[in-house]
This record gives structure tokens, sequence and C-alpha cells, in this order.
């Protein structure tokens, strides 16, 4: 039986042009797809779609649908306008969690096209923002079918809601020379250990976790991350000498000087008289620009491992927040450290369950209370390193600044003795 | 008869090292450099002397089962079967032979896909639902995208930026899209219209109160039924009522707009990571193809690409020439709306002398 096609003269203009179409994808589904059901859905979600384009205004409603034994990980959709669209009346979306690094076999990618044109709209995005695969299109017993068949081959539901959520980390040390890390095992370590907060919403807001290999923070953890966790190393960088000097035959000594050298934000490279480069390791915050500039010359040293910033988010509800440094820096080595970072991990989304207000993510509960109250809340000392500066305002009670002082000493002498 | 249920294994995040490429595996954590062959390719090359050519390509994102399948094939007949995606939705095929290379890009631009956005280019947009699927856009995503990026195209498949340029788009000011050079967003000018009726079948309205970063919504009696009021004097329209209470209708055919701001930048590299600030609003919100802001956006990206030095990214260049020569050399008008009066404002104060002349 033929369907009768929704005009859509407004989103038909976005067929044209050299970028590829998904209105042209859709439409494939629509005119092509040998299943009927699909045929009328993607009509449908067409028509509605053409609607929005119309009426400048969106026709989607959430609601409440979720799989058994699971409290999260669908977005539901409902159309306020199903009866004109049925087909597409409800259009759940699935939230997946990629393998980490976002990694594919095309083989693995066909079985998982082939369960979703089964159970769903054959719609689908590699990846939404937070990092999930997104399974756009399906009722509701399409979502618990599809679900069931996905999670007998190896993939789970990301989170949905007030929960930690799907977890993402850079390519890193699958194919980057940059990496000071193994960010998919640090990754998988943190984000599976809280399965039952991924699956079961009940944190005040939501939590991410985000692994970058280097400060270049390709997943854009400090700014998107309630706990972002970025590789670095603490001694020297490695230079080799032969590849600067074969750098500067091939650009030239200007360009080294006006692009390296003096962009680097402590002024502390410098460019020797027979083009070889001195670099005050002291002094390198680790920006990674001279890295990403001679990236065959300079390389991360040998003393890897990770610093961890707190807070990072969106705009809602107190403006755009970056995360601050928690640990400025920890080794990643052994299972002791993995069982450490975990652990971090646990005292800071126990310490937020308690102490944050509902819909407060972690960076406006510790702009509410303040570092240091978290800093106890979850056991770690401070450091100059969390700060940009002390504090500029003499308002402040001090009266137990011998103690506070005492303290310092002391973890110097036992940082001093352990060597 | 009870309906059988089965139980869910709670696996988690898969590992990725089954689906990667041998060659990956094989030197995990050795690699040594990398170049940019050419637009679109990268050569990654590892301490053992092997290497990885990684071609990458732009999609429309919302795959249809064709277009993945169609993906899959070309990973078949021309790369080794390994794939992966990037943060903006690229996808990358993996190969560990040069030879592969041509043929392989061959086969993606002849099946209509865009190989490009490596290297200092303008970079695939990243942007979220929109009225294909979000419960409350106030515009479209993936057709603001479409219609930009046939218009930024050349600039994806070349290397002709300064630096990186990372575009976003978010459809309501939650901004989902998150921190770019140049940012695309919504940005609603009216307060929300209530629907009373239905306020207090559907709405928590505690909840609702508890939402507003203004403190600008009261419980209140309405046709002696509880309902919402907002004080519109204090309400800065940014919808933030409207995912929890879907009657405080913020948004509007015609008030709702976009707004453009640049700066963002998530990276360590040189500064410290950075804020977008906005630098245009008001603009229409004109589907199907959004004209006025691409033009802005382009208009921006004309004044970078030109007068911004070697791996300067947009918020190095402008804090470079600063921001009056900012706005003289794109045209955009600086109004009251610019100087920002939210908490930590006094730090966007020119506190100095420091003035370009
Ligand atoms: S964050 Fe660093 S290590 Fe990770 S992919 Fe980017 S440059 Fe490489
Ligand atoms: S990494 Fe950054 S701070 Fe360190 S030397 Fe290079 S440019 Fe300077
Ligand atoms: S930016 Fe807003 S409207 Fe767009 S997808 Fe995200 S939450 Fe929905
Ligand atoms: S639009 Fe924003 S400021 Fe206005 S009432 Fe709603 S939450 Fe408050």
């Amino acid at each position: 039986m033929a369907i009768e096609k929704h005009d859509t003269p407004m989103i038909d203009q976005l067929e044209d042009g050299p970028w590829p179409s998904f209105i042209s994808g859709i439409k494939r589904m629509r005119d092509q797809h040998p299943d009927q059901r699909i045929n009328a859905m993607a009509n449908d979600l067409l028509g509605q779609l053409e609607h929005s384009y119309e009426t400048r205004k969106g026709y989607w409603k959430g609601g409440t649908v979720s799989v058994y034994g699971y409290g999260g990980g669908i977005i539901p959709r409902f159309s306020e306008v199903g009866k004109q669209f049925p087909a597409s009346k409800e259009f759940h979306t699935l939230r997946v969690q990629p393998p980490a690094g976002n990694m594919y076999s095309t083989e693995m990618l066909r079985q998982l096209a082939d369960s979703w044109e089964k159970h769903g709209s054959g719609m689908v995005t590699f990846h939404g923002q937070t990092g999930n695969i997104m399974f756009i299109g399906t009722d509701t017993p399409g979502t618990q079918h599809f679900f069931d068949e996905v999670n007998d081959y190896g993939f789970d539901l990301g989170g949905a809601g007030p929960c930690v959520r799907t977890a993402m980390c850079c390519v890193g040390a699958a194919r980057c020379e940059q990496s000071n890390c193994n960010e998919q095992s640090i990754m998988r370590h943190l984000v599976n250990n809280f399965t039952d907060d991924v699956h079961r919403p009940a944190l005040p807001y939501k939590f991410k976790f985000k692994v970058s290999g280097c400060p270049n923070d390709c997943v854009n953890a400090i700014e998107r991350a309630d706990m972002a966790v970025i590789g670095t190393w603490r001694d020297d960088m490695k230079i080799d000498q032969d590849e600067v000097k074969a750098f500067v035959e091939k650009k030239g000594r200007k360009y080294v000087i006006d692009n390296v050298v003096s962009r680097c934000p402590t002024n502390c490279m410098s460019l020797n008289d027979d083009d070889t480069l001195d670099v005050d390791n002291r002094n390198c915050v680790r920006c990674m620009h001279c890295l990403n500039v001679m990236n065959k010359a300079l390389s991360p040293g040998d003393d890897k491992g990770v610093t961890i910033l707190i807070g990072g988010k969106r705009t809602l509800k107190i403006g755009d927040l970056m995360g601050t440094v928690v640990v400025p820096f920890m080794k990643m080595d052994t299972s002791e450290d993995y069982e450490r970072i975990v652990e971090i991990a646990e005292e800071t989304i126990d310490f937020f369950a308690e102490n944050a207000l509902e819909h407060e993510r972690t960076g406006e509960m510790i702009e509410r209370i303040g570092l240091v109250n978290f800093l106890e809340g979850i056991g770690i000392e401070v450091d100059p390193n969390m700060v940009s500066s002390p504090r500029q305002v003499s308002y402040v009670r001090m009266d137990d600044w011998d103690e506070e002082a005492a303290k310092w000493f002391n973890r110097q002498g036992e940082e001093a003795a352990a060597g | 008869m009870a309906q059988q249920h089965r139980t869910p294994i709670e696996s988690g995040c898969p590992d990725g090292f089954q689906y990667m490429h041998p060659v990956m595996r094989k030197n995990y954590g050795q690699w040594k450099y990398h170049e940019h062959t050419r637009p679109g390719v990268l050569m990654h090359a590892a301490h053992s002397g092997d290497q990885v050519w990684t071609v990458k390509a732009g999609t429309q994102r919302i795959l249809d089962v064709y277009s993945l399948r169609k993906l899959c094939e070309i990973g078949e007949t021309f790369g080794d079967g390994y794939v992966r995606f990037t943060l903006r939705s690229n996808i990358e095929y993996m190969v560990t032979d040069e030879a592969k290379v041509q043929p392989l890009i061959d086969a993606l631009e002849n099946a209509g896909f865009v190989v490009g956005g490596t290297g200092n280019s303008v970079a695939m947009i990243s942007h979220t639902q929109g009225w294909l699927h979000c419960d409350i856009p106030g515009t479209d995503a993936s057709g603001v995208v479409k219609a930009m990026m046939d218009e930024l195209i050349d600039e994806f498949k070349n290397h002709n930026m300064p630096n990186r340029v990372h575009l976003t788009t978010s459809c309501c000011q939650i901004n989902c899209g998150g921190q770019g050079d140049i940012a695309i967003n919504v940005q609603h000018t009216k307060p929300p219209k209530i629907r009373h009726d239905l306020v207090a079948n559907v709405c928590e309205r505690p909840s609702v109160v508890a939402r507003c970063p203004v403190a600008a919504i009261r419980p209140a009696l309405v046709n002696g039924k509880p309902s919402l009021e907002v004080d519109e004097k204090k309400c800065i329209c940014c919808g933030a009522c409207f995912p929890p209470c879907p009657p405080m209708q913020i948004n509007d055919p015609e008030h709702t707009k976009l707004a453009i701001w640049v700066g963002g930048n998530h990276s360590n590299a040189r500064s410290k990571p950075s804020f977008q600030k906005l630098v245009a609003a008001g603009i229409p919100n004109n589907p199907p193809r959004w004209p006025e802001a691409t033009a802005i956006v382009k208009n921006i990206l004309k004044a970078y690409k030109e007068d911004a030095r070697d791996w300067e990214r947009i918020n190095d260049w402008i804090d470079r020439i600063g921001w009056p020569r900012f706005f003289e050399m794109t045209g955009l008008p600086f109004t009251k709306f610019h100087i920002d009066n939210w908490r930590g404002a006094r730090e966007r104060l020119n506190a100095s002398t420091h003035i370009r002349f």
C-alpha cells in the first residue's frame, strides 16, 4: 500500500547544496525502505518537521518511558500533533554507550544498523553531545526490544536525567603522540564503577566524566565535565634537537620565533644561535602549544600522570563554569592508582548527592559552598595549584592561621620524607 | 500469565579494544608524531615504525541506515574495516597502506561525503537535536548546520584558516552545543507566555520557581486555580522554566531570535580555556536556510582569516587586536547589551588605560 506523502516544500530546500542532506536520508527511508512501518514513520516525521519549519515551533513533549529494570537511558518523545502524524507520534530515542574511544568495526556498525531497522526508525547519530549513540525514533515496545537485542551483544544504555551520564574520552593513546595516560581505561574504570548511578537516576542533577590524554583537551572536559581527567607530565619535555634544527631549516628562524618561542604563555623557550631550542621546564605550564606546532621535535616527558578538575558545566543556572583543579597531579600506572581515582570519584559523587540542591551541578555547588568546604568533604588538602591567585580581599576570619600553617609544613615534611 | 521480563546486563561502556584497528592496538601509547599529508588526511607514525593514515569525512550526522551501510561498505571495500567517530560526528577511516588513501577519498566523495575537517580548517559544526527531536527547541539544529555547511564547505575541505575553527549551534539557551570559536545560539527576547489552564495539571510549581536564575517566578492563583506568574521586569527570557513546565511557552515564531558568540576555546594551548563572548544578536530565526546568521558567520571568518596570525585561535586573535578593532573589522554594532551585568561582570570591564587608537 503506497503511503500518501506529505508535502514538504520548506525542508525540501535542505536537499540543495553540496553538504550531505539529512532530509534526503530521511526520504530514502520513506521511499526506498522495504518495511512499510519505516516508510510511514519517516513520512510522518518529515511532515511534522515541515510543520515546525512553517510555524517555527517544536512539537515534541517528554514523558516517561524506560526499559525493564532501568530508570533512565531513554529520551521519551510524544508528538503534540500526533493526530496529523500518527506513524511517528511516539518517537523515543535510546541513548546507548559507545565503545571507549568511539571505536567501531564496520561489522559491528552493520549489526547495530540491522537491529535498529528491525525495531526502530533506522535513523541514528554517532554521537550526541554527551557522547551516546543516539538511536532516534521508536515506540515504547520498540525501546525494550531494541535494548534487549543490543544488550545481548554487549551494549548498554547511557544516562538520562539526574544521574551519572555516559562518559567520553579522546582517541589518545590509540592514535595520538600527545597522550599521557590510558584514556580508555581511566574512563571505563570511572564510569563502569557507577553503572547503578547511570541506570537509576537518583542524584541532584547530572554528573559527567570526561578524559583527555593531554591539555589540548580534545573532549572539552574542563568546560563540560563535572570530573575532568587530563593527562600531563611533570618531568622535562623531550626535545629532539636534530628535529628542531630540521624544523628551523624548513620553516625559517622568524617562523619559529614568531610562532613557537614568542607564543609560549610563560616565556620559557629560547632559540639558540645554533638553531637548537632551550626550554625552562620548571616554568612550562604544559599548555601544549609548542608540542602541537613541532610535534616531531617536542614530546611529553616520561613521568606521566593526570590532573583532575571538578565542576565544569554549561549555562544553566548560574552561567557557564570551567572545572577547577582539585588534584594537580597523580600517577596513573598501578592498580592502586586506578583504585584511588575511582575513590576520588566516589567521594565526589557521595558529597554531591548529599550536599547539592536539586538541579544543581557540582560546579554550582562548589560556587555556593566554597572550594574549601568541598575539599574538606572529599578529604583533599589545599594546594596553590588550585588557584590562579590567592585571596584579594581582607574580609575573612583567620584565627586558626597557625594550625593551618602547621598543616602545610607537616605535609611538606611528609612529602620530603617520602622522597 | 505474568509477562516475562529479561533482566538487563549492566555492562556499561564497552571495551574499545575489540573494535580497534589492529595497528592502533599494537602501538597503543607508542605514537611518535603525525603529519597532515593533505586536508582530510592524517598520518600517524609509531615508535615501532608502523604508520597509520586516517581519512576524515563529514556526514549529515543524522544517519539513515542506507547512509550508515554505505559508510560501512566504503570502509570494507577501500579501507581496513575499522572506523571511529569524532566529537563533531565526522567519520574517520584508519588504513595502514598509503595506497588506499586516494581510492578511499574518491569513494567517499563519489558517495557525497565531504573529506576534510583536519588541521586549520573550519570543522564540522557541533550541534544538537532541534525541531527534529528535542522537546524545548527554539529552532532546528540539523537544518541550520546543513545550510551553513553548504556555504562553508570549502573552508572544511582546506587548511586556509590561521588555526582550527570550531563552530557550534544550540537551539535553546541551555546551549547543548557548548563553547565554540563561533557559536550560533537561540536567544529569546520575550518572557514566557503562561498557559494558566495547564499549569495546575502538569507542573510542580516549587521546582519551576526554583529553576529561575533571577527569581522572577512566583506561585499565584489565576482564575481561582493554582498557577504561576512572572515578573516581566526581572525576567531575562532565558527559557529555563520551560523544560520543567511546558505551559511556560518561551518559544515564539517571531521573538525567538539567534545570537552569535565568539572566542570559546576548550584547549589549554597558549591561553587558558576561555568562554565565548556575545557579538551579535537579534538575528532572525529564518528557516529553512537561515541566511542572515550564515552571512554574519562568514563575515567573522573573513576578518579572522585576513587579520589573525598563524596559530591564533579566534580568542587569541581578539586578545591581541582588542574588541574595538573586532567590531570595527566586522562592522557589527556594539550595544549596551555587550556590557555584561551577570555575576563576575566587573572582571569584563576595562580598569586600565590600555586602549588602542
Ligand atoms: S586530548 Fe591530547 S592526547 Fe587526546 S587526542 Fe587530543 S591531542 Fe591527543
Ligand atoms: S608547552 Fe606551552 S608552556 Fe610549555 S614550553 Fe611549550 S609553549 Fe611554553
Ligand atoms: S540546545 Fe536546547 S533545544 Fe537544542 S537539543 Fe539541547 S536542550 Fe534541546
Ligand atoms: S524565562 Fe528565565 S528568567 Fe524568565 S521566568 Fe522563565 S526562568 Fe525566569
